[in-house]
């Protein structure tokens, strides 16, 4: 009876079809992000908007506030001043840092608000209501079955990493176990901190040093504008290809029409802010339960299946 | 600073530059990197490394020509990495824009190259009269427009990454990757700036009252010194540069994001003091930022060609060395 009835009003709200009953007391759900510092950042911001815009335009119960913040000390007033101005009655969060976000979230919880984290976990266990987040080892790992599969006869790889942090080495430690034992070494590995420029400049130093390289595991597609560009000047386009992460547009694009040079590519959706945003509305409008964590899983795109994957109007 | 009274003269008998030990401190940390450079990997000095690093030394080497004389009249510029972004964002968009009536050839370059040096302009311009005319503290001015330039290419790019015309950029590729007699073109431009700023710093009138008014304000004024005018120029002419590294910067990825430029402005005043010029103003060389260009362009080189140690501590060697430089400048100096 009871999972009918959940059914039934996850079907209502997926569809979007009933502008929801009348008179019930409006709800305010506080979403605080990073600002939209880099590619992924900015893929994030746009679907926040536009899960806000939609879910506002289906629920008009529903109130949001969404804040953006360049750095820790910024997020952090901003969810103190959603709790003393606007009251919320529920905070989306996704933290810049796990350590220093973790205190103001948990006394958002304490108050009796309900708290979704999205992507990067708090360093306390069970603050939060729901923890949408994508799978950081899962991307490493297919990203390394990827290349166990195109290099089976081993090979000599170098690696691009992003900024220095948990995700980052959850990825690569990810990556390397995968890689294990196929005869694939990794000749060189070094920072691009998820940035053009500096994968442009690290590329290039690779490309002086190493003189015969199989293939690039760029793990961001920001990253592996710059290494791509980096080995059409050294004219080396016909010996390595590359791999990127994150789906950026243009590079699901070049999967799609076949390029080998970049033959793949690895989900880490930045969408999975619309995720977390839906399911806490769907608190508020349904009676679905829906705590707990909910892990969006890495998957490699291919010719196959890229088109599902492109999303011509994001800006990532 | 001690020594600004010594070097104030330093222009008038600057014709031969004679060799004396304070003065070769920078060129001696740049000796040693290239020494040890050489001793890790054999293709450090390889035609291509050296070429790589050249041309990816340009972008903070011709910002921080101009910072140089910024900083020696008393100045500071914290905007320019944000400039740099914002201008190669608003080149992108004329570039854009004026595919569908101009074509994709070099007329739409040309259009984005002189939109580059005017956006240039306007950015120092609004900088220096805010500095000048409402006599602002330049370091409130700045960190104010770096705030302003930074949101508004992260506004414009909505929040993702701006991206030239393809054809458009197919055009313009070899302004960064071609070159001529083998030497591409940021490294002449680079080259050519580089000169220039270091005639006009000591041979021209300009120069020298660049550092008389950072030596001190008030002497300058006395003996009829445009100090505004010369404060105002010297801020323009650091936002032209700055446009003109845009210039150089686009045809490389083709594209502009809010990661554009990000610590531009420290690198290039980095550069600067590693160079030898003095942070408060009074005395500036313009080969030494060049060389102090270099020599953090080196670092991250050779820290990249070598696995000597964990990646997680290039920044601290990249420290460790720039302190280093400018110790050993200064002790040469006190001799």
């Amino acid at each position: 009876m009871g999972v009918v009835k959940a059914f039934r009003a996850l079907a209502v709200a997926a569809v979007l079809a009933a502008p929801a009953a009348q008179a019930q007391d409006s709800k305010v759900i506080g979403v605080s992000i990073p600002a939209a510092t880099h590619g992924w950042a900015g893929g994030m911001n746009y679907h926040a908007q536009e899960a806000v815009k939609r879910l506002e335009k289906t629920y008009p119960q529903l109130k949001f506030v969404l804040a953006t913040a360049g750095d820790p000390a910024k997020q952090v007033s901003d969810i103190e001043d959603m709790m003393a101005t606007r009251n919320i009655d529920a905070l989306v969060v996704l933290p810049f840092e796990s350590a220093p976000l973790t205190g103001p979230v948990k006394r958002v919880a304490e108050a009796g608000k309900w708290v979704t984290v999205v992507d990067r976990g708090l360093a306390e266990e069970g603050i939060e209501d729901l923890y949408v987040a994508g799978d950081n080892p899962g991307f490493g790992r297919v990203a390394g079955e990827f290349f166990r599969e195109r290099l089976p006869n081993g090979g000599k790889i170098v690696v691009l990493r992003g900024i220095p942090t948990t995700i980052d080495n959850e990825r690569v430690e990810a990556f390397q176990k995968a890689i294990e034992g196929s005869g694939i070494e990794i000749i060189g590995m070094e920072h691009g901190n998820w940035n053009r420029d500096n994968a442009f400049t690290v590329m290039q130093d690779f490309l002086s040093k190493h003189p015969k390289i199989d293939a690039v595991w760029a793990s961001d597609d920001d990253m592996a504008v710059g290494v791509l560009e980096a080995i059409n000047q050294a004219g080396r386009q016909d010996e390595m290809w590359v791999l990127g992460g994150a789906g950026m547009k243009e590079m699901i694009k070049r999967v799609m029409d076949g390029d080998t040079r970049v033959p793949a590519n690895v989900t880490y959706p930045p969408s999975m802010i619309a995720t977390a945003i839906e399911i806490t509305a769907l608190r508020f409008v349904s009676n679905a339960p829906v705590s707990g964590r909910f892990v969006i899983g890495s998957e490699l795109i291919t010719k196959d299946n890229a088109k599902d994957f492109y999303f011509p109007d994001s800006p990532f | 600073m001690a020594d600004a009274t010594t070097t104030r003269q330093g222009p008038r008998k600057a014709h031969r530059p004679a060799v004396n030990l304070h003065v070769i401190g920078p060129l001696v940390a740049l000796a040693a990197l290239v020494i040890v450079g050489v001793l890790l990997n054999p293709n450090f000095l390889s035609y291509g490394n050296v070429t790589n690093v050249l041309a990816r030394s340009a972008f903070i080497g011709i910002i921080a020509v101009g910072m140089t004389f910024v900083i020696t009249s008393g100045g500071l510029d914290l905007s320019v990495g944000s400039m740099a972004a914002f201008i190669a964002g608003l080149m992108i968009l004329v570039m854009n824009a004026l595919v569908p009536t101009l074509g994709a050839g070099w007329p739409v370059i040309l259009v984005g190259m002189a939109a580059a040096l005017v956006f240039g302009f306007l950015a120092g311009l609004g900088n220096g009269l805010l500095i000048t005319r409402a006599r602002i503290e330049a370091f409130i001015v700045t960190l104010g427009s770096m705030g302003i330039f930074r949101s508004l290419i992260t506004w414009l790019a909505d929040g993702g990454t701006l991206s030239l015309n393809f054809q458009v950029r197919d055009v313009y590729r070899p302004v960064y990757y071609g070159g001529i007699l083998g030497i591409s073109w940021p490294i002449i431009v680079f080259l050519v700036v580089a000169v220039a700023g270091e005639i006009v710093m000591r041979h021209t009138a300009f120069g020298r009252h660049c550092a008389a008014i950072g030596s001190n304000e008030q002497v300058a004024r006395y003996s009829a010194v445009h100090v505004e005018r010369v404060r105002l120029a010297t801020y323009v002419i650091l936002g032209m540069l700055v446009g003109l590294a845009t210039i150089m910067y686009v045809p490389r990825l083709g594209s502009a994001s809010s990661a554009t430029g990000v610590l531009w402005e420290l690198e290039a005043i980095a550069a600067v003091i590693i160079g030898g010029t003095v942070l408060k103003g009074g005395f500036g060389r313009v080969w030494g930022t060049v060389v102090g260009v270099l020599i953090l362009n080196l670092i991250q080189n050779i820290l990249n060609l070598t696995d000597l140690v964990s990646p997680y501590l290039n920044g601290a060697i990249q420290g460790v060395i720039i302190v280093l430089a400018v110790v050993l400048q200064r002790q040469k100096k006190a001799l």
